[in-house]
């Protein structure tokens, strides 16, 4: 990594879904290591931010920029060119991503799922795959449900596996957009664990979450959206702590 | 009034009438009974004449040819559909416009039109060369020793089939979540990587009843082929009673094998269906799900 440089820039970066302006001018940097937390109220933009990162919605303006290097454009000379899809993959893999709702593949195990992308994308060989596969099920608490197809599974389950499917790819940074929205009550616990462990070991994370005791406590940095612009952001305990901004006050007390 | 009644708990409710089943199943019982007597005691049916070529050599071959041609274009015929749906949902307006258009000609057309189109290509096409286009010729050959009757019959059948299949498919494709696709992405696979290891595997999951129905149409359309004397179970029937007079009874025999045909083909559909569906633990069980599959009609109630 450059010295200095975030390994994530988002610069004024916009995006509309027709008429309504889902991102107005944002300016984001994730530093290496650091866990951002993406907060605010429903249809604030968090989730198209997140998925602009990794362009599975091309912005309409702005730039994002992995490492210095930005995303999905490419200079030629002094011409600016649009990515191909193909093209696009090269950088995905090094951004791992997690959705709300898993998207594990169906007709895959768990193990399938986890070795697909080192085996098919990385071209890794299949016995070293599936050895560092059952290490990251084990990672994840899931050593013993390798051989199990995602319907056999639980939704905290499945989601656990989704995060080892990611780190499998062993990218440089790790996408989460609403993990837990989907999951039951009590099944949330088990995939903040995993997350928060990650967190220890030093990964970057991009979280989008509505759960605030995550962002307390895990969280390095904290951003608050509310349509579609960063109202608030800073270090948790100023952010949740001592909100400055009226718009932060009152997501915070509708939490309550 | 009221008797002394036992206690509710001690009784089961005596069930619905159902009159209808009574009366219907009478009328139909009347109807199989007078197409019994009909098979039975008609005399132009001649079952000897049915027995005697039921297993006639010529006849056999014929259904090999059948089985074939249904294999064949089938094969072919999904193999089209396949790369016509793709194109189809493609970002490229160019293979969009070409696998509608495609689509729109061999759906339009009748098979029939079409088999004896292809037969007669040469009297359109003398000759076919391969070669680059306003450039060197590689290859020449005459139209005729190409299109035989065979060779007609798989390209009207593989075309029309092709047709369809690519509708059935683009939506076996769609009814696959974006979600699907997205992880992919994320991954890091290409398009193709994500069509062929991700999309399609879960797709052609879903259109196995659909592939399977459409293989006993094809069966059935097969026997449009005799129209250019390739011998196929209808025509081999045809060239024997067209010595022997004997229409109706060698057309019973083809009906009889076409039968047989294709309710050998549902159980194989039930059967891989079964299978695949994962209801099923051995081959055995399997078998035993697709008849009861095949008989269980589940009733309407509102």
């Amino acid at each position: 990594m450059t010295e200095g440089l975030p390994l994530l820039k988002v610069e004024r970066l916009c995006k509309s879904f027709g008429d309504h302006q889902v991102l107005k001018n944002i300016d984001l940097a994730i530093a290496a290591g650091e866990v951002t937390c993406i907060i605010g109220p429903s249809g604030s933009g968090k989730s198209t931010l997140l998925r602009c990162l990794n362009y599975l919605e091309v912005p309409d303006s702005g730039a994002v920029y992995l490492n210095g290097e930005p995303i999905g454009v490419r200079w030629r000379g002094d011409k600016l060119y649009q990515m191909s899809f193909n093209e696009l993959a090269v950088q995905r893999r090094r951004m791992g991503m997690v959705f709300q709702g898993f998207h594990l593949f169906p007709h895959k195990t768990a193990l399938e799922n986890v070795i697909e992308g080192p085996v098919v994308v990385k071209g890794e060989n299949k016995a070293d795959a599936v050895h560092r596969a059952r290490a990251l099920l084990d990672k994840v608490g899931l050593a013993d449900r390798a051989d199990y197809y995602p319907h056999h599974l639980s939704g905290g389950q499945q989601q656990r596996v989704a995060i080892a499917r990611s780190l499998a790819m062993q990218p440089e940074l790790m996408l989460f957009d609403e993990p837990t929205s989907a999951l039951d009550p009590e099944l949330v616990g088990e995939v903040l664990a995993v997350m928060r462990k990650l967190a220890e070991e030093g990964m970057t994370m991009a979280v989008v979450t509505h759960e605030m005791g995550f962002a307390r406590e895990v969280c390095s940095h904290v951003v608050f959206m509310d349509e579609g612009m960063i109202v608030e952001e800073g270090a948790p305990a100023s952010v949740l702590g001592r909100p400055q901004h009226a718009r932060t006050q009152a997501f915070l007390a509708r939490l309550q | 009034m009221p008797t002394k009644r036992p206690d509710i708990h001690a009784v089961r409710p005596i069930p619905v009438r159902r009159p209808t089943t009574w009366i219907g199943g009478l009328i139909l019982l009347i109807l199989v009974a007078a197409f019994v007597r009909l098979l039975v005691t008609n005399e132009n049916l001649q079952w000897k004449v049915v027995a005697l070529y039921l297993f006639n050599p010529e006849i056999l071959t014929g259904m090999g040819r059948t089985l074939l041609l249904t294999f064949l274009a089938m094969i072919f015929g999904l193999a089209i559909g396949v790369v016509l749906a793709i194109m189809r949902l493609s970002q490229n307006p160019v293979f969009r416009a070409a696998s509608w258009g495609w689509i729109w000609f061999f759906r339009g057309v009748p098979p029939l039109v079409q088999l004896v189109f292809w037969y007669n290509l040469a009297l359109l096409i003398p000759t076919v060369t391969v070669g680059i286009p306003f450039g060197p010729l590689l290859w020449s050959g005459s139209t005729n020793l190409l299109i035989t009757p065979f060779s007609a019959a798989i390209l009207g059948l593989s075309f029309t089939e092709s047709a369809y299949a690519a509708e059935m498919i683009r939506g076996g494709i769609q009814a696959i979540g974006i979600g699907q696709t997205e992880a992919a992405a994320t991954l890091g696979m290409t398009r193709l990587q994500i069509l062929r290891r991700i999309v399609l595997p879960q797709a052609l999951k879903i259109l196995i009843p659909p592939i399977g129905n459409d293989t006993i149409s094809m069966l059935k359309f097969t026997s449009l082929v005799s129209v250019l004397a390739l011998p196929d179970l209808l025509y081999s029937a045809q060239m024997i009673y067209s010595r022997t007079y004997q229409t109706i009874p060698l057309l019973i025999v083809a009906t009889i094998w076409y039968l047989v045909l294709s309710t050998t083909l549902t159980f194989v559909e039930h059967y891989i269906e079964t299978r695949v569906y994962g209801r099923a633990t051995s081959p055995l069980a399997a078998l035993v799900g697709s008849f009861k599959s095949w008989f269980r009609l589940r009733a309407f109630q509102p």
